[in-house]
């Protein structure tokens, strides 16, 4: 279901590490509590973010949700795609539904984060 | 219950040439160009022309298809949708009050003042703090005023602060005010109670923190019973505790926030004082706070010397106004006449009854329900959807089947540490028949969600409207009528 190439976050984030820049977006889990998304605030291409700062916004129709960034960076790219097509975060959420790319400021702040395997045992105590 | 058939948009049965009223010949010489250089309208498209008949019966039918607090129970938690009494809507409609001008001068409107000044005084003795503004025209703008003091306090110490501290379990308007006020909010997570965890708050609270805001009873219904040694906390890093008065319905009467240490709380004259609100409103959210805070108030101030009241605008600290004129008047006339009509003995009743409705609900609908946190609760309850999940049944859809039965659903998927929450209070304006009627609907509903999930998935069956496309609503709104 997760994809191991990631990194999780207990927030519901996850990464993608491509060299120096990681892609962020939201997992399966956060989109299916969140139901369907209307709406991605997203940043400005240059901004910086220090660990599990607010980088993005998430609303649906049931709420309105920060998106953490879990690890520091700065933003260089956001997926415009989702300003017309905020869905394509509940169909593709590990893939099209990508929200933003950040370089990287410590890779070893990746360390602190979990796979695929401890983030779906971490999952099991969440779901109810 | 029969289905209501769908009444037309006025639009649509516009036809061209009928009108609804007639004006006067004209019977002076008629002037050309007095609006010369103004910018108008020519035309306006598609106005709807309808006779007199047909627009009292389109309005009526609309009306028809209202579900209101004078037909029955309005279990909005967190709302406080008691009934408004009609007495003060009496009193508010006096001639005296309706047509005092805002302008008028002070010796023309001691009486007006004296009803504010009155109303200052019982809210005080409500809440046990010690000064007050009744500007502040809703309870988000009671909280943005509050944090406006907070932040003027500090800033006269030389350093506004950076932080407010906020449970995971607040109502949004209070990031939402804390941050249109400045303050960058950090979030303390509730423990398994569903309180505050006085570990958390200990290792965020430093000089840094303006103050945390804390809703008591929170959104779960539930006391924060630690709020005295939370308060030491925030006071001992010079912070300052702001409650949200939201759920003042369950305390009223019993105990007074101001007991409680806390320093400032804006209160929801449109919930615990039976004020209108929702479409009905306006609101009103008066800000009471500790003495320490009192310069900040914003102006105008009511004094009183020798039984004349007077609007004091020279307060140098104060913060300046927030609303224009004294705030929504005719609302603190209608909350004034609420109190003194209940007497003290009838708040605190008022509170008792708002609490033991609840836990009758409570009780009847444990175990078809699942209830998160099983911490006693006083005047709301958190259930979620859980139980019905295995077959296919969400709040949302628990929710429009009690649309079928005739009955205002609770509060949906909030607060938002409990996933597919259904918040329920019902207030103390319910009866006992009340309180089952929507019992049985909620047992009925938790049978028909084994037997039949697609009912429930399809629901309601009954109503004006059928269940509407709320994603394609949020994405892509029609915002105006087209032929």
């Amino acid at each position: 279901m997760y994809p191991e190439n990631l990194y999780y976050s207990q927030d519901h984030e996850w990464l993608k590490v491509e060299g120096e820049e990681v892609v962020l977006g939201i997992t399966d889990f956060a989109q299916k509590q969140l139901g369907d998304i209307i709406y991605v605030d997203l940043p400005a291409a240059g901004k910086s973010v220090e660990a599990h700062q607010t980088i993005a916004t998430v609303e649906s129709v049931k709420s309105v949700s920060d998106v953490y960034s879990p690890v520091a960076g700065e933003v260089v790219q956001v997926n415009q795609a989702l300003v017309q097509t905020p869905e394509i975060v509940n169909r593709d959420p590990h893939g099209q539904g990508w929200i933003l790319r950040l370089k990287i400021k410590d890779k070893s702040e990746l360390s602190k984060l979990m796979k695929a395997a401890d983030y779906e045992q971490f999952l099991e105590g969440q779901e109810h | 219950m029969t289905k209501v058939s769908r009444e037309p948009l006025i639009f649509e049965i516009s036809s061209a040439g009928k009108t609804a009223f007639k004006l006067p010949a004209l019977d002076v010489p008629e002037k050309k160009d007095l609006l010369a250089g103004v910018p108008l309208r020519t035309d306006i498209e598609n106005f709807p022309e309808v006779s007199e008949p047909e627009i009292a019966r389109h309005f009526t039918r609309l009306s028809q298809t209202n579900y209101c607090v004078d037909i029955g129970i309005y279990p909005l938690g967190s709302c406080t949708m008691k009934y408004n009494p009609k007495i003060n809507e009496k009193i508010a409609s006096l001639p005296g009050l309706t047509q005092t001008h805002p302008l008028a001068p002070e010796e023309l409107v001691q009486g007006n003042l004296e009803l504010m000044k009155m109303l200052e005084k019982l809210l005080l003795e409500i809440t046990g703090l010690e000064a007050i503004t009744l500007q502040p025209a809703a309870g988000a703008h009671g909280e943005l005023t509050g944090m406006m003091l907070i932040r003027a306090y500090h800033q006269a110490q030389g350093n506004p602060r950076k932080y407010v501290l906020i449970p995971d379990s607040a109502h949004g308007t209070n990031p939402s005010s804390a941050h249109i006020c400045g303050y960058t909010v950090k979030e303390i997570k509730s423990n398994e109670r569903g309180t505050v965890s006085v570990e958390d708050l200990t290792r965020l609270m430093d000089e840094d923190v303006a103050a945390l805001m804390l809703t008591n009873p929170n959104t779960l219904g539930v006391f924060e019973s630690d709020i005295c040694q939370i308060a030491d906390i925030v006071h001992s890093r010079g912070g300052f505790l702001y409650m949200d008065g939201a759920n003042l319905n369950a305390l009223a009467g019993i105990t007074r926030p101001g007991d409680l240490k806390v320093d400032v709380m804006h209160l929801n004259l449109h919930k615990t004082f039976s004020t209108p609100h929702g479409g009905g409103g306006p609101g009103a959210g008066p800000v009471a706070v500790k003495k320490i805070l009192e310069p900040f108030l914003p102006v105008p101030v009511i004094e009183e010397k020798n039984g004349v009241y007077h609007l004091n605008y020279n307060r140098p600290q104060s913060i300046g106004r927030v609303r224009s004129f004294y705030g929504q008047f005719l609302v603190a006339v209608k909350a004034l006449a609420y109190i003194l009509n209940l007497g003290p003995a009838g708040l605190k009743e008022m509170a008792e009854t708002a609490v033991l409705n609840s836990n009758y609900l409570r009780k009847n609908l444990e175990g078809l329900y699942e209830l998160k946190y099983d911490t006693p609760t006083l005047h709301e309850c958190v259930f979620s959807d859980k139980y019905q999940k295995d077959y296919g049944v969400t709040n949302l859809d628990i929710s429009k089947r009690l649309l079928d039965y005739g009955l205002h659903p609770p509060t949906m998927s909030f607060p938002l540490i409990v996933h597919g929450a259904l918040m329920i209070e019902p207030t103390e304006t319910e009866s006992r028949r009340d309180l089952d009627l929507f019992i049985e609907a909620m047992k009925a509903i938790a049978r028909e969600a084994k037997e039949n999930p697609e009912l429930l998935r399809t629901a309601p069956h009954i109503t004006y409207v059928r269940r509407l496309d709320e994603v394609l609503a949020a994405r892509n709104p029609v915002l105006r009528w087209e032929k």
